[in-house]
């Protein structure tokens, strides 16, 4: 493995914990815009508010690992990248902006109406986000982002694929949010809770399924190559997510209370990496591979020595986490 | 140096025009709130140490409103700093593509700081009632090392960009080889780390003092407001005779590395000794005009002799000299002069304290106090000013212009009169729920409203 592979295995790593924390935060968003009027939705949003408030900040910097890795890393892709998909990129950061602004306000701000128009941009921009992020990876996929960047502002999103995967996207996290949820639910003995988020997790599981169907046969159509080497070398991968998806939904539909988010959580990381996998050796495939895009050799040993120091991260994050799920944090401080 | 490329189409003028004009405005915006976030947890933990300590419930009460209300800042904080990495691509993609390689590992160290602060700022803000008083207190201190580590990092990146070394290029000019300690550590890393890990303490002690000021003129006299004064400005006083120590030492070497930018923001039209330091005025061609002058004071605080000889804008090149030099040169007497006078603040507060251990008693010294808020918050803005418009035409000093970084997308204008909407909205409801925090505190205590669509306050009324 060279130390540009090494580099790469590194940004998929944070775009996993991206993907995982961050995904179900959106998928949160998604559960809060779907939960009806201020009266009939109260509870489940309060069960999305308890578990969001604590840890959403520090999931949200996964997203800024993943940037810099790859400014610093592969510096000529994120340029070919920001270059060409620069609209559904900007709409992403804008959903970014409205969201954390939308979330934190709300907590703060009196009076009902004003809580419902913050209320409302967090949850409508919880699905930009992923969405348009879909969009970016659809495209590269795709292998429409040319090596030198500058490619068609709208032609290279605005296909099937890049629309199929952006879809996926909203519909993974609000899988993920489901079942992250169902947990909370049952933390708290919140039995009503438990099945309210049951259910959604198996409707969405039904959708997501779909949307990662359509996007196969997109995949065949726009990103032959990803294709190939998904169903071939990343097969096993794509097994492994179907498994950990069909057991989740098993688990649910038989109403036991066996643990859901290691399968969730399998289920989207297998698909992450079977992406990866299937990239290989390319960061835009066909026609931009790792070793092209690479930054020298002492970026790299810098970039897996602050990686390194990461371990200081990962202990306080399961601090984090530790005392959430013990609540010992409140979200009402 | 290799030659650049040659881009002076009309449309790339004008992106370039727009993308300055957008990242100066989004970062502007940030920077305040980043300096919130380095130092309002030292002021938070100073209140909770007090209120430990001495068993001081009013301590307490404004470590728990500052947390709170730092919450919603940090928030703020977090997507507008985002918006900023964005940025990089978006408006700057030629810059990152050259020399992300040599410069980015700077964010990457950032970005761990910024991952233990989140974490931590999390623990402390929502564990106020389930966590035990010192198990607390001891929650918050990583957010103050890891602030200042973020700040430093950040601001290493910055400093780079105006004395960049520690890489070579290869024939496509493409960086080939790094040396990240040498990037970290740039001559300007010494002194911009500490110049603006300064300005964070002074801004955020300033800010939050002049709010308690402004509570005290209203007549609100209790020691809640007195405390909330008097810890947060013996920050802001304290770093201010640092700063200005700091500062003037940042000077000295900008006129010794980085000659075009200190012509600019001192007005020196013509290279030489004896130069007259000028306060104010309008910089032409001519020379200064308007401006109170003191003859060979600027040679003398360059080189400590009226001999030092200071190289003006006629030794620089027509097309690397900065622009808007007034607007450097005012920048810089603005920041200058508002630093001077948060000095003599400090002095006058001192001298008082010392004779009777009570702030000064006339109303002049709140309304003064008051205005210091804004003040630091203006001086900061000078501070960048100087530092990015007096870096001009070079985004990295000496090796790539801005004009040759800019994105060559479509758009630029209309993304930046969204991100004025989007920003302006952000600020006022930011202002607007902060201002409402604060009354609801006074009239009900800091217990919040409890579920996102149903407020108690609704349901009983």
């Amino acid at each position: 493995m060279s130390k540009a592979d090494a580099a790469l295995a590194i940004l998929w790593v944070g775009a996993t914990f991206y993907a995982l924390f961050g995904g179900a935060d959106f998928g949160g968003g998604f559960w809060d815009l779907v939960a009806g009027g201020a009266e009939r939705g109260q509870r489940p949003r309060d069960t999305i508010q308890r578990s969001l408030t604590p840890v959403w900040e520090a999931n949200h910097v996964w997203l800024i690992f993943v940037l810099v890795v790859l400014w610093t890393a592969f510096p000529s892709a994120f340029s070919a990248i920001f270059t060409t998909l620069y609209v559904p990129i900007a709409l992403a950061a804008l959903g970014i902006v409205l969201r954390g602004a939308g979330f934190a306000f709300r907590k703060s701000i009196v009076g009902l109406q004003g809580r419902r128009a913050m209320g409302a941009t967090f949850a409508i921009s919880s699905l930009l986000t992923p969405f348009f992020m879909g969009t970016v990876v659809g495209a590269i996929a795709a292998g429409n982002v040319p090596p030198n960047g500058n490619g068609d502002a709208f032609s290279t999103w605005l296909a099937p694929l890049p629309l199929l995967i952006g879809a996926m996207f909203v519909a993974s996290g609000a899988y993920l949010a489901a079942v992250f949820l169902v947990g909370d639910a049952r933390r708290a003995d919140d039995e009503e809770m438990e099945r309210y988020f049951e259910r959604r997790a198996l409707g969405i599981a039904v959708i997501a399924g779909a949307f990662a169907i359509a996007g196969l046969v997109a995949l065949h159509g726009e990103a032959r190559y990803v294709f190939d080497r998904l169903t071939s070398q990343g097969l096993p991968l794509v097994v492994l997510s179907l498994l950990c998806g069909a057991a989740l939904f098993t688990v649910l539909l038989r109403g036991g209370r066996r643990p859901l988010r290691p399968l969730a959580a399998g289920a989207v990381v297998a698909v992450i990496w079977g992406w990866g996998v299937a990239q290989f050796p390319y960061l835009l495939p066909t026609s931009l591979r790792i070793d092209q895009a690479a930054a020298p050799d002492p970026t790299m040993t810098t970039i897996f020595v602050v990686f390194a120091a990461a371990v200081f991260v990962l202990p306080s994050l399961a601090l984090l986490y530790t005392l959430t799920q013990r609540d010992l944090l409140e979200s009402e401080h | 140096m290799f030659p650049l490329d040659p881009l002076p189409l009309a449309a790339s003028a004008s992106n370039l025009l727009a993308a300055r004009e957008q990242m100066a405005f989004t970062l502007g915006f940030h920077i305040v709130l980043s300096c919130l976030g380095v130092a309002l947890p030292a002021a938070i933990l100073v209140a909770n140490y007090i209120g430990l300590k001495k068993g001081d419930e009013a301590a307490i009460e404004l470590a728990k409103r500052w947390s709170k209300a730092m919450a919603l800042t940090f928030a703020v904080g977090a997507v507008t700093g985002t918006v900023l990495s964005f940025e990089f691509g978006l408006l700057w993609p030629h810059f990152m593509d050259r020399f992300g390689a040599a410069f980015g590992v700077a964010f990457a160290i950032e970005g761990i700081f910024f991952f233990i602060e989140a974490i931590f700022l999390a623990i402390y803000i929502y564990g106020w009632k389930r966590l035990s008083g010192w198990a607390h207190f001891w929650s918050g201190v990583p957010m103050v090392i890891t602030g200042i580590g973020g700040a430093f990092s950040v601001v290493a990146a910055n400093s780079w960009m105006n004395q960049p070394q520690g890489f070579s290029l290869d024939g496509a000019g493409q960086v080939a080889d790094v040396e990240p300690l040498k990037v970290l550590l740039n001559p300007a890393t010494a002194y911009e780390v500490p110049h603006m890990i300064l300005a964070a303490y002074m801004v955020t002690g300033f800010l939050v003092a002049s709010i308690y000021a402004v509570g005290m003129l209203k007549g609100r006299r209790d020691r809640l407001h007195r405390l909330g004064l008097l810890i947060p400005l013996t920050i802001g006083l304290v770093a201010t005779p640092i700063q200005l120590y700091v500062g003037d030492t940042a000077a000295r070497s900008v006129a010794d590395d980085q000659p075009a930018k200190f012509a600019a923001m001192e007005c020196i039209q013509e290279s030489g000794t004896h130069q007259t330091e000028y306060l104010g005025g309008i910089c032409t061609a001519d020379g200064v005009k308007g401006a109170i002058g003191i003859p060979d004071l600027d040679s003398f605080l360059v080189g400590f002799s009226a001999d030092t000889h200071v190289t003006g804008l006629n030794d620089i090149p027509e097309d690397e000299r900065p622009p808007a030099n007034t607007l450097l040169h005012l920048a810089f007497d603005t920041m200058v002069g508002i630093g001077s006078g948060l000095l003599a603040l400090g002095i006058w507060t001192a001298v008082v304290w010392w004779k009777r251990r009570d702030i000064p008693r006339t109303p002049w010294f709140l309304r003064i106090v008051a205005v210091t808020g804004a003040a630091s918050v203006l001086a900061l803005w000078c501070g960048w000013i100087v530092t990015e418009v007096g870096r001009q035409p070079w985004i990295v000093n000496g090796y790539m212009r801005t004009s040759e970084a800019v994105t060559d997308a479509d758009g630029i204008w209309f993304s930046f009169g969204l991100v004025l909407a989007l920003y302006a909205a952000l600020g006022t409801i930011a202002v607007l729920v902060l201002r409402s925090m604060s009354r609801r505190w006074r009239e009900q205590g800091t217990e919040d409203v409890q579920s996102p669509y149903a407020p108690q306050r609704e349901e009983t009324a």
